[in-house]
């Protein structure tokens, strides 16, 4: 299976491993929960990262700095951001193409559906709307993007501090109503993909299974805690 | 008890099939669920009209050749019974129950409530063996099996192949059976020797025809021997595990 | 009446079958190539005959009426099986086996037969084993072993309450590599509707297929019949709705003689009918008599739930009238005693149709976990279905049909009287005698397919090599083909106002009632008369609608019961020139004073083999000699 045959039925050189995996559906599943490992990753030092946002403006500013200059000078400036940037690139695509494969094949599963109502017994609304929550953090992520990393719409003017425009963003309340929305589908996501990814990587035992549930549940309580607590501490001018 | 029952009714594999509308009348609520379908066939048959076909053997959970969609739940609404030990007492009288067959890609309807699980059997067919010729075993008790390794192959093995976790899993997959198939002989010692090539093979036969995980869950909920999703996780790594350690030409 | 000869081999009967494999013909590796057998059924019999003969290298037809190979009513047994392996040094052996079985069977199986079965019934445990069947082990990682009735020593190997489907699982396992191996060509969703006899031998087979309603001939130098037996003659019993008579009966009536059609066993533990439209009974496996105690009120009138009946107010009749084996005697002796019990107006539950089976001495003794762990999926199962507890009040079992000790008669090869014709597991009669013990099924199914037709059917076609084959294009397949057809034809004609299923249940009544678990003369003659004329009602009354190329289960039922019509009748005809009592054939007529079943071992010491002489001629009476050697006759006695 993992070798391409000639014509003659002789072995030829071996498919690479990757793309041996990719090939089945398991191994898709299994690519996405290391790709969803890699942004839960991401996903949880953002918010530790912007906590600083409590402490002060300059605090927040060195942080964003601070990134900017990982590993200055073994790596030129924003070398290891943007390594770290095309990892999180690399992962979100893994992600996102093999869900869409994925959810294509599922549909050929069942090419006729049922005609009458089902009725869910454990599936929960998390992991019933993972693609739609999946969608809507897709569409959020191209807006916080160009909000606060490019700025293209963010209102502060020109050469303002990353702190100033996570202020001038957040003060406006409709944007800040947004984040709720995106971050509650994150939530969502982030509460079946967690438990899932243990599922797909084959990460079960007897004595750790029941704690699964719980890791997820924790999980997705601290990051997106914290994520909600920034738009309402800047409207609540807790954070100015 | 009085009932009425929407049954999804079709002719043939290619032809259109619609829900028509039946009352049972007198239903006792110690008879099963099968009984009551027995019940509306005979008076089909007295009509003259064609009893609605429905697949069933056993009638004791174990054979699993039973199974339908009752109100939208593979096997309907009780916990760990199959179709055929779903009684009567689980509905009140005066409801309406809609009965559909399993549907999925691996699981055409042929007639009725009647579906192809043949694709189970392919499956099976890949690898689902322990590969050893009548007469050539060794004395039973040669290889001591720690009892909960036996016990949970056991588990596994339980399965009765009926399909409910097909019919129940949104994506219309198949891991739960594959998974279990494969638990039974990957956890005891005389399934070693193949363990690698067999996941290989059953893997890549149920994703031909079947969908894929997204953990939700329903199959377990639905599987009517109560097997366990963990097995599913143990077929991803040993999937995963047979990938890496497979060597060229194999 | 001619002397069926079983072609036992001589010499010493612990040499016989080790004597008798060197002795036949073989069938060399190449050449095994060239013959194609057919194996109708892929029970634990068929699906293992048919992959050892497909290792072997013979080129194998099977034929399954179920969608799948795996669904076979095997699947169905509870509680184990057993072997002589003597792992718990309790002093079981292969002789013990033997003769438990031969005693067990009330002196009425042949011995050659019964001591090959207990000779292979170790290779059955190494071989399951072998093949992943997981059975119940101790923490030290050896198999754990159970006792059950008509035993003294554990030898009994278990998985869970589900050893039957553990083993139909690895033998459809084994069957499935053979499939991908492309030396056995299966066929599901194909019901076998008549056998095709060329110059006295059996040649091949018409089939139907149940979705396409495609009527075919299948030729093949043997054919194999794994076809199971025929309780649901009754109608009621344990056996799966699909269960039937037809191949091993269109087989006799081809010319197989069919023997001691009457030898029926009646389970003691299966749970009583709820209401008239019940469609089947369900077995509580046999294996609950190990810690439950059966027992009944001592007043008729009694009136208090079960648990608040005291001790002295009840009578555990088996502990009782069997001393010795108590709770653990016979399923024969059993049922009988609860029979008799509830005939007696000491039934219990609503119907007064039953009898308690208790555990709360043992759950009181060993604690709830530990009876939970033995025997949860049973008593999950009771719940089910009864929608009682029985952790907290006892279980209510009564006897039901269960299994059929009678079958095509075998000589000791497993070939029936039609050469080429073979018949294994239930579907034949030799080695249970008038009554089966517990867990003796799965071996015999096991034994007859993995280890004894396999070398047996080699000594039938080795002197076939070279001759010329019969295929399906000869004139006997056209001919039976259109027997086939017309049959079709004419239950698909029929515009009666009854269902197939409304007969079934009355056939099901009388059988029952006239020769269910005992029989008296008057009643079996009754029932000779009632059956006929259920018969011709049934031709001329039932209905079939719907079309024959399609899937159609009226007219699947309709060849079936037909075919239990006349079965039904041979069943009471063997019961009535059976002038004895003996096993499952309880002649009121011939018990002690004290209600014990009385053998007559002068008179009756054989095999009733009968032949088929047309439809409107009596059956011919036939027999073969039993002969014991070894274990000497004895009444049984289990006090």
């Amino acid at each position: 299976m993992a070798t391409t045959t000639d014509a003659a039925g002789a072995t030829t050189r071996p498919t690479p491993f990757l793309l041996v995996l990719y090939r089945s559906a398991l191994g898709k599943k299994y690519l996405m929960a290391v790709s969803g490992i890699v942004g839960l990753g991401y996903i949880l030092a953002h918010m530790l990262g912007n906590l600083k946002l409590y402490q002060s403006p300059e605090a927040f500013n060195a942080y964003a700095e601070f990134l900017r200059r990982l590993l200055y000078p073994i790596l030129p400036e924003s070398g290891a951001l943007n390594l770290l940037r095309a990892v999180l690139v690399l992962a979100l695509v893994v992600h996102v193409v093999a869900a869409a494969q994925l959810t294509a094949l599922n549909r050929r599963a069942r090419p006729e559906r049922y005609r009458s109502r089902r009725d869910y017994v454990v599936a929960d609304f998390a992991a019933r709307t993972m693609r739609w929550t999946g969608v809507i953090v897709l569409l959020f992520l191209a807006y916080h993007l160009a909000d606060l990393t490019w700025g293209w719409v963010n209102p502060a003017p020109e050469g303002a501090t990353v702190y100033d425009k996570v202020v001038a963003s957040f003060s406006r309340t409709p944007i800040a109503a947004l984040y709720l929305v995106a971050n509650a589908a994150l939530g969502a996501h982030l509460f079946h993909g967690v438990w899932s990814l243990f599922q797909s990587m084959g990460w079960s035992s007897p004595r750790f299974d029941p704690v699964r549930r719980t890791l997820a549940t924790a999980f997705t309580a601290v990051v997106i805690g914290g994520n909600l607590s920034f738009p309402i501490a800047v409207q609540l001018g807790i954070v100015a | 008890m009085n009932l009425t029952l929407r049954v999804w009714r079709q002719a043939g594999p290619s032809e259109p099939g619609r829900f028509e509308t039946y009352e049972a009348t007198d239903v006792s609520e110690d008879s099963s669920f099968l009984e009551m379908l027995d019940l509306v066939n005979d008076g089909l048959i007295r009509r003259g009209e064609e009893p609605i076909e429905f697949m069933h053997d056993c009638r004791e959970g174990i054979c699993g050749t039973c199974g339908m969609m009752i109100d939208g739940q593979a096997h309907g609404p009780q916990a760990r019974t199959t179709t055929c030990q779903l009684h009567m007492r689980s509905f009140s009288d005066g409801d309406e129950i809609v009965i559909e067959p399993w549907r999925a890609a691996g699981f055409p309807v042929l007639k009725d409530l009647v579906v192809d699980r043949s694709a189970f059997d392919r499956i099976v067919e890949s690898g689902g063996y322990i590969s050893v010729e009548t007469g050539s075993a060794q004395d039973a008790n040669l290889t001591p099996i720690p009892k909960d390794d036996a016990d949970r192959a056991m588990d596994a093995a339980a399965c009765i192949g009926c399909g409910a976790c097909v019919a129940a899993c949104p994506n219309g997959a198949a891991q739960l059976f594959t998974s279990a198939k494969l638990a039974h002989l990957n956890l005891l010692p005389q399934g070693q020797p193949e363990r690698s090539r067999r996941t290989l093979a059953m893997v890549g036969v149920m994703e031909e025809t079947f969908g894929s995980c997204t953990n939700y869950g329903e199959c377990e909920a639905a599987c009517p021997k109560g097997i366990s999703i963990d097995f599913i996780a143990m077929m991803n790594r040993d999937h995963r595990r047979a990938l890496m350690t497979e060597r060229r030409g194999a | 009446m001619t002397v069926l000869d079983a072609r036992i081999p001589s010499g010493p009967i612990e040499r016989k079958w080790s004597d008798h494999r060197f002795d036949m013909r073989l069938v060399s590796p190449a050449n095994k190539r060239k013959f194609s057998i057919i194996v109708v059924g892929t029970g634990l019999g068929g699906a293992s005959a048919a992959a050892t003969l497909g290792e072997l290298g013979y080129r194998v037809k099977a034929f399954t009426f179920h969608d799948s190979a795996r669904r076979a009513h095997s699947i169905a047994a509870q509680g184990g099986i057993n072997a002589a392996k003597n792992y718990h040094g309790d002093g079981d052996s292969v002789y013990r086996l033997f003769y438990d079985t031969v005693k067990g069977g009330d002196f009425r199986s042949r011995e050659a037969n019964v001591y090959r079965l207990a000779e292979v019934s170790n290779n059955i445990i190494d071989q399951c084993v072998a093949q992943g069947v997981p059975f119940a082990r101790e923490y030290g990682g050896l198999l754990d072993n159970r006792s059950f009735g008509g035993a003294q020593v554990s030898r009994t190997f278990y998985a869970k309450g589900q050893t039957g489907q553990q083993l139909l699982l690895g033998a459809y396992q084994a069957l499935s590599r053979q499939v991908k191996e492309r030396t056995v060509e299966l066929h599901t969703n194909m019901e076998m509707l008549d056998l095709v006899v060329v110059d006295g031998r059996a040649v091949g087979i018409v089939t139907r297929d149940l979705r396409t309603g495609e009527i075919a001939s299948h030729a093949a130098d043997a054919v194999v019949l794994a076809t199971g037996g025929y309780s649901n003659a009754f109608y009621l019993s344990t056996n799966a709705m699909a269960c039937n008579t037809s191949a091993i009966w269109r087989a006799h009536r081809r010319g197989a003689m069919f023997a001691n059609p009457c030898y029926t066993q009646i389970h003691p533990t299966a749970i009583p009918a709820s209401d008239e439209f019940q469609s089947k009974l369900t077995l509580m496996s046999e294996s609950l008599r190990n810690d439950g105690r059966i027992w009944v009120p001592t007043d008729a009138d009694e009136a208090r739930s079960a648990a608040d009946i005291p001790e002295d107010a009840r009578d555990y009749f088996l502990e009782r009238r069997y001393p010795a084996f108590g709770n653990l005697s016979p399923r024969d002796i059993s049922s009988r005693a609860a029979k008799e019990r509830v005939d007696a107006g000491f039934g219990v539950g609503p119907l007064k149709n039953g009898v308690y089976l208790d555990f709360s001495e043992a759950i009181g003794r060993l604690g709830r976990d530990a009876i939970a762990a033995k025997y949860g999926n049973l008593f999950d199962m009771y719940q089910r279905i009864t929608g009682e507890d029985p952790y907290l009040a006892p279980m209510r079992i009564y006897p039901a049909p269960h299994y059929t000790m009678g079958g095509l008669w075998v000589d000791y090869e497993l070939q029936t009287t039609i050469p080429g014709l073979f018949a294994i597991g239930e579907a034949n009669f030799s080695d249970h005698g008038a009554n089966r013990l517990g867990a003796s099924a799965l071996m015999q199914g096991l034994a007859d397919g993995y280890f004894v037709l396999p070398a047996t059917i080699g000594n039938y076609l080795a002197p076939m090599l070279g001759r010329p084959k019969v295929d399906t294009t000869a004139s006997e397949f056209a001919q039976v083909e259109a027997d086939v057809r017309a049959r079709v034809d004419r239950f698909l004609g029929s515009r009666g106002t009854r269902s197939v299923d409304w007969f079934h249940r009355e056939l099901g009544r009388i059988v029952w009632d006239h020769c269910g678990m005992s029989r008296t003369k008057e009643g079996l003659e009754k029932a000779l008369s009632e059956i006929p004329a259920l018969r011709a009602e049934f031709e001329s009354d039932v209905r079939v609608p719907g079309s024959g190329d399609t899937i159609n289960s009226s007219l699947e039922k309709a060849g079936r019961v037909e075919d239990f019509f006349e079965l039904a009748e041979l069943m009471c005809r063997d019961a009535l020139v059976r002038e004895e009592s003996c096993g499952g054939h309880f002649r009121e007529e011939h018990q002690t004073a004290d209600g014990e079943a009385l053998r007559d071992d002068v008179n009756f010491a054989h095999v009733t083999a009968w032949e088929w002489s047309g439809d409107s001629a009596a059956p011919v009476e036939h027999r073969e000699q039993l002969e014991y050697e070894n274990v000497e006759m004895a009444t049984r006695s289990y006090k």
